[in-house]
């Protein structure tokens, strides 16, 4: 209870109403809320250090220039990078993936008729721009089937089979969640990843829901790439995190042109600045770029806190109660052996958008529809599910509240 | 016959009782339970608007007086609801009267958000779909 309260009065957002009523804010999963150490940093750098990064010699452009890269510091020790070197900051996940698909096609790494390895729970941001390398390149596809829906053992586990069977084909590069933002399991990476590189394979995890609930040291897991977004886990939107091992940040060609990722331009041939800031073209974000040293400073805390660790287990505890305690609920890898707070369901009669629909009028902040996974939740959610994600300042109290309001939309609805 | 307007008021006021948020939606869900449904064989695909997370099916036609008739059918009831309202104000009338018509009711009885084109009842496409079928019959 004490750490509940320690927790929630540094979410300014979360003392809000919603119809009247207070706000029970369920929908982390797709953007978390900012505390007041992320949102003081956010306003100081507009008020006193607003100036374009790495580009001037006064005093503005050298403080704004040296939050953000402790921006990037943080990033790097968050994830126990070797070098700040590789980390490259992006606009989100998503880019930082189109950013990995264009480069390792242009450079050679993925080309005609090479398969990538895709799980069948991946988020659209980690399928379409893969997709988008096959349209180019004439690289396909191999998709690896995973255990979850009403007619299997629910663990939401990949067919580790089908995943060897697939390595073994040859796949040039594997790209696969931490964590699904559609089943909440977590995938044995280390396995996946030790398997693949024994067959030189390279790996990219995309991590945008994983790291937000589990410790991630890249030199420990040995991936090629690991990404995230900073608004999913307390910083501002418009920033990611492109973890990349040095060799492959050196030997890819840039992504895009511009400023700040040159060397030389000239007409004739232009030169280009060496990682990470070959691939950071442009003006970066970089108020949401420093704020990310707060944000994930105060992940790590919340990481490191063992009332952090049980509050997680007794969330857990009460929406595995809330959720069997409505009639007809199915939920998305229910038996799986190891999951974080987030929970994709859907109810028997009850279309997952009525459902979201009331409950925003009492106060539930929920996902629904097919939550940029089309192909899984088409597979098990018929189209559309609803989703409850929660965060460390989640509460049991809201979690019970939720069982009450689920069982009467329920009624409501049927 | 009613004119739209007279409609509109109607739905105004039979909504206005409600304070609650939920209430509304209560009545929105039974208004959907009496929703004029369309003929299975009608739930075609050109008949189909493509809400984000909810199917709709609209049907149109037009009697000898030249007035036009709806039905429709959804997979989420408060969709249905929503559409309920709409052919409600709508059946009937001519294409002339539909295509003039200002249609305030949604946002007077406090159902705006229904109308972003993001959201995911999809109420503005249904609009656009009944006003373009009575573009379609205005000319035919
Ligand atoms: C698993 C996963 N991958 C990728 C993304 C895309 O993140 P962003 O929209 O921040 O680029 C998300 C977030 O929605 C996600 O959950």
């Amino acid at each position: 209870m004490l750490f509940e309260q320690q927790i929630r009065s540094q979410f300014p957002i979360l003392g809000r109403e919603v119809a009247s009523r207070p706000m029970v804010y369920f929908d982390n999963a797709a953007t978390s809320q900012r505390p007041e150490c992320v949102l003081a940093l956010q306003d100081e750098i507009c008020r006193r250090h607003n100036a374009n990064i790495h580009r001037a010699v006064h005093t503005l452009s050298y403080e704004a220039t040296d939050l953000y890269e402790k921006g990037r510091a943080a990033a790097q020790k968050f994830v126990n990078a070797a070098s700040a070197d590789e980390i490259v900051l992006t606009a989100g996940t998503t880019a930082a993936i189109n950013l990995v698909a264009q480069c390792m096609a242009r450079g050679g790494f993925i080309g005609k008729g090479d398969g990538i390895l895709l799980t069948e729970a991946e988020h659209h941001s980690n399928i379409v721009p893969w997709q988008m390398v096959c349209e180019q390149y004439g690289a396909h596809l191999e998709v690896i089937p995973v255990d979850a829906g009403r007619d299997s053992a629910n663990t939401g586990a990949v067919d580790m089979e089908a995943y060897r069977a697939a390595l073994r084909r040859g796949v040039k590069m594997v790209s696969i969640a931490h964590v699904s933002n559609i089943l909440g399991a977590v995938n044995p990476l280390r396995e996946m990843v030790a398997e693949a590189h024994a067959l030189g394979i390279p790996v990219l995890i995309d991590g945008a829901q994983g790291i937000v609930h589990r410790k991630v040291d890249v030199q420990e897991l040995g991936c090629d790439f690991y990404t995230f977004s900073g608004h999913k886990i307390y910083a501002p939107t418009g920033i990611g995190v492109l973890y990349g091992k040095r060799e492959w940040l050196e030997k890819l060609p840039p992504y895009m042109g511009g400023g700040d990722m040159v060397g030389k331009v000239t007409f004739e041939k232009t030169t280009y600045a060496d990682i990470p800031l070959k691939f950071e073209a442009g003006t970066a974000n970089f108020v949401a770029g420093a704020c990310l040293a707060p944000a994930l400073e105060f992940a790590s805390q919340m990481a490191a806190d063992p009332a952090a660790q049980a509050h997680e287990k007794a969330l857990m505890a009460a929406m595995d109660a809330a959720l069997a305690s409505v009639e007809g609920v199915f939920v998305a890898a229910k038996e799986a052996a190891e999951r974080i707070p987030l929970y994709s369901f859907t109810i028997e009669g009850v279309h997952p958008l009525d459902a979201a629909t009331l409950l925003d009028k009492m106060g539930f902040e929920l996902r629904s529809g097919h939550m940029c996974a089309e192909p899984i939740v088409d597979r098990i959610g018929g189209g559309s599910m609803l989703r409850a994600s929660l965060m460390p300042y989640s509460t049991v109290a809201e979690v019970e509240a939720f069982a009450d309001a689920l069982q009467r939309v329920v009624k409501m609805l049927r | 016959m009613k004119s739209i307007d007279d409609i509109q008021r109607e739905i105004v006021e039979e909504f206005a009782v409600y304070d609650e948020w939920l209430d509304k939606y209560e009545y929105l869900i039974d208004l959907g339970r009496e929703l004029p449904l369309a003929a299975e064989g009608d739930k075609t695909d050109a008949n189909l608007i493509e809400g984000c997370q909810s199917r709709v099916w609209l049907t149109c036609t037009r009697d000898e007086d030249g007035r036009l008739h709806f039905a429709a059918d959804s997979d989420a009831i408060i969709t249905k609801g929503l559409i309920s309202l709409l052919i409600r104000v709508f059946e009937g009338q001519t294409p002339a009267d539909i295509l003039a018509a200002d249609l305030h009711f949604i946002d007077d009885i406090g159902l705006k958000e229904n109308l972003s084109p993001t959201r995911a009842g999809g109420l503005a496409a249904m609009i656009k779909r009944i006003r373009s079928y009575a573009e379609s019959f205005a000319e035919g």
